[in-house]
This record gives structure tokens, sequence and C-alpha cells, in this order.
């Protein structure tokens, strides 16, 4: 009986938040909200701390392009590789591992490549860190196919080879000649990629972040090989019983591509950011990059949105914990709720419509 | 006499909703005997059967185990503390963990391994049930399997065995020795019972002391088995052909008439002496020939398991040939039964449910403006109800969710349209609606390959009738009678 009262609700609800800049004012809201709230429960003035993070995220052109941007670039890449294998229904978590490894054969090309000029050695060198994210990813992908293992299992067990392997990689092999850093040897000029703008540290992988995420988000939409994934992930039984669809030959390519686009953000963080391969290259960009395509709603251009705020409140939390005192792992935390409210949000009115159905 | 009934069931009514499941149904079954409960599917054996090991509560009547009355609220837990053990059609084992584990499985307090090897070992010395222990499920076959089931009850004291369906996923020899087997159980237990639920006619005469037939929710024959005959116990389980559907008594005089005019055309599907085997590589159907000619409708008439799903796979091109010839046209349409799992996307619109039907061969890029036109105008011609062609197809009623995946299976006018269970779920008008839209198919000139678990829908549509029984095709001549006893395996 309920059921007039409390459908109308639900295309409202929908029809406000459409529109793209709505649901950037929404969430930009949300997390400010969420902010406040826990900077006032742990005793911080949030006057001072909000300052520093606006400060240190847009406070100045440097801060937005250098600070915001540069982070914004591997989150949008991987937040992209992982949305993808979400739409083809794999939960692949290891973005982080595929990133590593994209990163350390880059590394190990450009170390190889000393002598080649940097008009074809830093494509290939992308190229292959492309390349190695996409076998990586293939590790799991095959695992599934042949043993059944699950993907979420596998891939997160990938991580840590992969970091162990980098590990190894710059105490071995990879180590700079004089042997005391465990790193590799910095990048030439030359093989470095291009900044954007003079005086910032913001390099051309920003254009192919968004050319990639535009790409692919009118390849899902608009072209058959997209809807044969989005059909595998919504319902991979259909698929096959009423469209025919290879369905482990779709997963399969949607791996080797998800795996492909984290391995480019390990290049283009090597070649754009770090010049060196050490450990850390990577502060969890393939962990956050599961939270950016989730609030993005899997959308690939959404993907961009939120790759740059939380590409903000990482650089900005930076400069709240410098300049006001304020624990970074606050902004884990904010980051965290912000996932658990847009998914609770996203499934409540869809389990109440379900119920009154 | 009472004390000499293990089970005892009197008066048992259950309703779901709307639907009458069972209606004064008497079940008694005599300690030292093998009672066999006989009906077609949904029939109301297995719900009657989870009453008695509490699994369903009873919406009126008495469960009495051995001689006790249960009173409710009875559980299973209480089942199986009274003596009662069920082994299901679908095993309720844990495939990870191991035999000894799954035994263990609800029992209480410390799981200790080298105790339960020792218990199975000794029922599998006293019963003759032989298991490893030691045995991950999933790599036992299913023989193996169904015997852990039963040890399993058996750990638990069952004195009363309710088996349902057990043969159904067993070949002929197993079949055969596990019905010894539940013989050899009751003969050394005068006390101890089995109940077996089974639609197999044969399996009941041969195996069992007493027979217990169910008809729609009602208890239709009851007594000795050597009173009964195949013949006797077909006519039981399927009535006297009365005319109880009402779809029935509008469509049948229509399929008559049409049935002259069948005849003239050439085959779509022929097939020669196929063998098909499931993904688990079971021979699901033997040496099956049949044709399907274009403009007829022919139906598969079957008991659940006998092999219909592979067969109708198969001439989907879904599943491959083992052995045999089998000619049907790449683009057949297939509607299979269970729409939400397998043929609607139901988080997407209706236009890319409709471009679903070619998602596996088409290429570049997608005309979503066409499609959508199309869909409208297909929601439009076979008055499918939805407010747009971009609303989700979960918004659907299940009625017009059927209505549009029969018109997008017919969409682009296919040599050959395979169903199966198409009515399923649906009312009384939704049912009429899509008999009317096969027929339509039918006319249109398609080769139309129907299977439903309910015979008088077969018998309502089909302009020929196949039964399949145990995975061997006869065709039969289209009368109830006759169809029912080929199906059932009666001569």
């Amino acid at each position: 009986m309920d059921t007039p009262i409390a459908a109308p609700s639900l295309p409202v609800r929908v029809a406000v938040l459409r529109s793209p800049l709505a649901q950037a004012a929404a969430l930009t809201a949300l997390t400010l909200g969420v902010l406040v709230t826990l900077l006032l429960a742990t005793g911080h003035d949030p006057g001072v701390a909000l300052r520093a993070l606006a400060r240190g995220a847009f406070g100045s052109w440097y801060a937005f392009t250098s600070a915001t941007l540069v982070r914004a670039v591997p989150l949008a890449l991987t937040g992209l590789a992982v949305a993808l294998a979400f739409r083809a229904g794999l939960l692949n978590i290891g973005a982080e591992g595929q990133l590593l490894a994209g990163a350390a054969a880059t590394a190990a090309v450009l170390g190889a490549f000393t002598s080649v000029s940097a008009v074809i050695a830093l494509p290939v060198a992308l190229l292959v860190g492309m390349i190695c994210g996409a076998l990586w990813a293939g590790m799991a992908a095959l695992l599934r196919q042949r043993f059944g293992v699950l993907e979420v299992i596998s891939t997160i067990m990938l991580n840590y080879v992969a970091l162990y392997l980098v590990g190894w990689l710059v105490r071995g092999p990879l180590q700079e000649p004089s042997r005391i850093y465990p790193q590799s040897e910095g990048l030439a000029r030359a093989f470095q990629l291009p900044t954007l703008f003079t005086g910032t540290r913001l390099h051309v992988g920003l254009v192919l972040a968004v050319g990639l995420s535009t790409l692919a988000w009118w390849w899902l939409r608009s072209t058959a090989g997209g809807f044969r994934l989005r059909t595998v992930g919504m319902n991979p039984s259909a698929a096959f019983t009423i469209g025919r669809v290879n369905v482990s030959r779709v997963s399969v390519w949607a791996f080797l591509v998800s795996g492909a686009l984290a391995g480019l953000a390990g290049a283009v963080e090597l070649t754009g950011v770090t010049y060196a391969l050490y450990e850390s290259i990577s502060p969890g960009y393939g962990y956050t990059a599961i939270a950016v395509a989730l609030l993005a709603r899997l959308n690939p251009l959404g993907v961009l949105g939120t790759a740059v705020l939380f590409g903000a409140l990482q650089a900005g939390g930076n400069a709240m914990q410098r300049d006001a005192g304020v624990p970074i792992a606050l902004v884990h935390v904010v980051e965290a709720i912000i996932i658990l409210l847009v998914i609770a949000g996203d499934r409540l009115p869809a389990t109440r419509a379900e119920r009154s159905a | 006499m009472t004390a000499s009934l293990a089970l005892s069931l009197r008066g048992i009514h259950k309703q779901f909703g709307a639907v009458r499941a069972l209606h004064d149904v008497t079940l008694a079954v005599r300690a030292g005997t093998v009672h066999a409960l006989l009906g077609e599917n949904g029939a109301g054996k297995s719900t009657l059967m989870r009453i008695a090991f509490g699994l369903v509560r009873a919406d009126r009547g008495t469960v009495d185990v051995l001689g006790t009355t249960c009173a409710p609220p009875f559980t299973p837990s209480m089942a199986i503390a009274a003596g009662v053990g069920m082994v299901h059609q679908h095993f309720s084992l844990v495939s990870a963990m191991t035999v000894s584990e799954n035994i263990a499985l609800g029992s209480q307090g410390r799981y200790d391994p080298a105790t339960v090897h020792a218990q199975v070992r000794r029922i599998g010395e006293r019963t003759g049930l032989v298991l490893d222990p030691n045995a991950r499920v999933s790599e036992l076959p299913v023989s193996a399997q169904q015997r852990c089931e039963i040890v399993k009850a058996l750990a638990r004291d069952a004195r009363i065995l309710i088996l349902d369906e057990p043969t159904a996923v067993l070949a002929p020899d197993e079949a055969q020795a596990l019905l010894a087997w539940l013989r050899t159980f009751v003969a050394e237990h005068p006390s101890h019972a089995v109940v077996l639920i089974t639609h197999k006619l044969r399996d009941a005469l041969a195996m069992a002391d007493d027979i217990t037939v169910l008809r729609r929710g009602e208890r239709v024959a009851a007594g000795v088995a050597h009173t009964f005959t195949e013949a006797s116990l077909a006519d039981a389980m399927l009535g006297p052909g009365e005319r109880t559907h009402a779809v029935q008594q509008e469509v049948m005089p229509r399929v008559d008439a049409h049935t002259d005019s069948v005849g003239a055309h050439h085959n779509v599907i022929t097939a020669d002496a196929i063998d098909v085997r499931d993904p688990r590589n079971v021979l699901r159907v033997r040496g099956a020939s049949f044709t399907v000619r274009a403009g007829e409708i022919v139906g598969v008439a079957a008991v659940e398991g006998s092999g219909q799903h592979e067969l109708l796979r198969a001439v989907a091109g879904m599943l491959s040939i083992a052995n045999g010839r089998l000619s049907a046209p790449s683009d057949i349409a297939f509607v299979p039964e269970d729409r939400h799992r397998d043929a609607l996307l139901l988080d997407a619109s209706l236009t890319e449910n409709l471009a679903l039907r070619d998602a596996g061969t088409r290429s570049g890029r997608m005309e979503w403006r066409t499609l959508a036109t199309r869909t409208a105008a297909l929601l439009t011609k076979r008055d499918v109800r939805a407010r747009d062609a971009q609303v989700n197809a979960r918004t659907l009623s299940g009625g017009n969710q059927q209505k549009f995946i029969l018109a997008r299976a017919l969409d682009d006018a296919p040599p050959a349209l395979i169903v199966e269970n198409p009515t399923r779920g649906l009312d009384f008008r939704a049912t009429a609606d899509v008999h009317d839209a096969l027929r339509d198919a039918r006319d249109a000139g398609i080769a139309v390959l129907l299977y439903s678990s309910d015979l008088d829908e077969v018998l309502a549509l089909a302009d020929r009738v196949l039964a399949l029984h145990n995975g061997v095709v006869h065709e039969v001549p289209r009368d109830r009678a006759i169809v029912g006893r080929a199906m059932l395996g009666a001569a």
C-alpha cells in the first residue's frame, strides 16, 4: 500500500542529482561536512584546518597544478582501470600491483635505452609499462579462467608480489650505479615527460588521463565492444544465453585493458613525477583508485572529477598536517566515510523500492 | 496400527499465498517399509516431506514420528532428534570440505577428526556405504556425494530416511544399487522406514512396499504397491484429463483446427540420433531423432531431469552434440525458463535489453537512437506495458517481462524459436498473451520447439508431441493419456 507514496520520491531524487554539476556539488558538500564534523570531534579548529587544506589544494596555481592535479593523474588512470574492470563484473583490487609492474618495466626499459632517442624511447617505455601492467593483471585473469581463483583474492596477493619484486629490483638489477640507495638511477632529462606549464610539475600525463577517460566513456556508451563488456558485467548468464557473448573472452580482455591502464599510471608516475623507481613510488594510488571509481559510480568521466577531489584532499591533507597539526590520517578517514555514505545512499532507495514493489 | 507407523502425517493443509499446495493430505508410512510418494512436478510431494522434516510449517494437520506427535513449532533440528533424516534433491553439502567435516557439520561440541573418521568407517562397514572420510566433497562423483548425504543422516541416528528424487542424478546402475540398499536398510531394521519422493513409476513399483500418489496437492491414491500397475499409477498422477485449466478450455479448439494444415512445410530443425552431455559430462540425451518443420509447434513432454534442458540448449547451439547429426539454423531464438537469470539485464533499459539479442556478433558503433525507436515500436506492436523504451527491465511486471523477451526473440523473424517453460510464474492473462504470441509465431512460419513442465500447456500448444523419458525421445500422438505414460516411462 505504501508504494504510491514511496515511488515518486525516487525519480525526484535521481532527477535532482542527475546533472554532473549537481553531483559534484553534493559530493563536495558531503566531503566538507564530514571533514568539519571530524575536525570538531577531534578538537581541531575547523577554520584553521580548512584554510590550510584549501591553501594546500587550491591556494595557488602552483598548489593546484603541482600538488592536486599531479596526484589526480595516477588516481584518474588507476581509477579508470578499476572502473572498467568493475563494469565488466571483475573486482580488480590489483591496480596497485599493476601500477608497480608498469613503473618497474618502464624503469627497466629506459635504463637499457640510454643511447636511444627519447622520441622513440619514451613511447616504447610507456607502452612496455602498459603491457607489463596488462600481464600482471593477466595472471589474475588466467588464475580465474583456469582454476576458478577469485580475482579479489589473487589481485590483492599480486599487489604484494609486485611490491616485493620492486623491492628486490631496486636493490638488485635496477639499483643505481653507486649501489647505496634502494632506487633506480634517476632518469635523464630527455626521458622525463614534458611539463604542461613552465614552473609547475604538472606533466602531459594529465592529457593522457583526460583523453583516455573520454575515450573509455565514449567506447562504453557508443560501441558494440563497450556494450558487450557492460552486458557481461551486468549479467554474464544473460549475455551468453541471449547475446551469445563469449563471456570469458570479454572478461580476459577487460582484465588486460584494466591492467594496462594501471600499468600506464605507473609508467607516467615514474617518467612524470618521481624520475626513479623505488619501493614507495605509489602512496597507495591503486587502492585509493577503488574509492575514486566507486565514487564516480564507475563512470569514466566521473573518475576525472573524483580523482581531482581525492588529489585535492591528499594535497590539502599534507598542508593541513604541516600548518594546522591535523594528522593526514584524518583525510583517509574522510575518504572512507564518504565512500560508505555514497554506497549506502545508492543502495538504500533501491532496496526500499525493491521491498515495496 | 498407529504403533507400527514410522511416520504419519494427517490432514495436512498448506497454502502458499494464493496457491493451495496441500489440501487435507494424509501419509502413513509403515515401519520396516519403503514408501514411494509419487506425483507430477508441483503436486506437493516435496512440500509434504519438507513439512515432515520441519522445514515448512503446515497450516493444519499433525505430524507423528515413531509414534510421538511433534507439536509445533517443529524444526529440522527437532526432526533430526526425533530420527528423521532427509536427503534433498540438491545436496546440502559444503563442497570445499571433506566428507568427515560435512558429517560433523551441525553437531555440537568439539570437532575431533579421528572420532568422525572412525564413525564414517563404522557406518561404511555396517551399511556398505563406503566413503573416504578425508576426500573433499567437490572431488567426489555425484553418487558418492549422495552417499555422503545418507551417511550424514545415519550418523545422526536417522531411523526414517526421506530421499527427494534420489535417482535423478544417478546413472542407471547407480540408481539400482541405491534402491537395493534402501531395501536392505528397512529389511535389517524393522522399526525403520524410507520415504522415496519420485516421479518414476518403475522405481516405485519395483522398490516400494506402499505407494501414495499426490495430484495438485491432494492425495488421489494410496495403497500397497502390488495393487497398482504402471497404467493405473500414471492415470492417478495425471488425472483423468479433465480440462482443469481455464486457459486450456479456451485454446484447445483452435489448436485442433490448425493441426490439419501442418505438414506441407519444410524441416527447419533435424536431429539425427544426437547424444548430448551436460557441462559435467553426464550423458543427458541419448540418440534423439526428430524434426521441427516451419510453421509448427513441437512440444516436448518430460518430467524434471529427463534431459529436456540439455536437449533444448543443444538445439539452440549452446551445448555441443556428443554424437549424431544436428542440422539447425544458426540464428535460432531461445527463450530460457529463468527470465531474471538468463534473459534480462534487469538494471538496463529495454533498449539495451533489445540490443542484447545480438551483443555477441555486433561490431562498430551502437545505433542507440535506431534501437530505441525499434524498441518503442516493439512495445506497441506486442502490447508490452512499459512507460517507454528507456525504463529498466526490472520495473516491468513478470508478464510484461516475458512478453518483451518473446517480442525480442521474434523481432528479426528467426527461422526457429525454442522456448522453455514460457509461462512459469505468470498469471492467467499473461499466460494467454504468451500463448497467443507463440501461436502467432507458428502461424508466421516459424518452427517452434517448446518445453513446458505443465503437460497441459504442451498439449494446448503443440501440433506434435515428443515424449522425453530418461534422455530418450519418442514422438507420440497428441493424446493426454498416451503422452503422460510415455513421459513417465510407462509402456
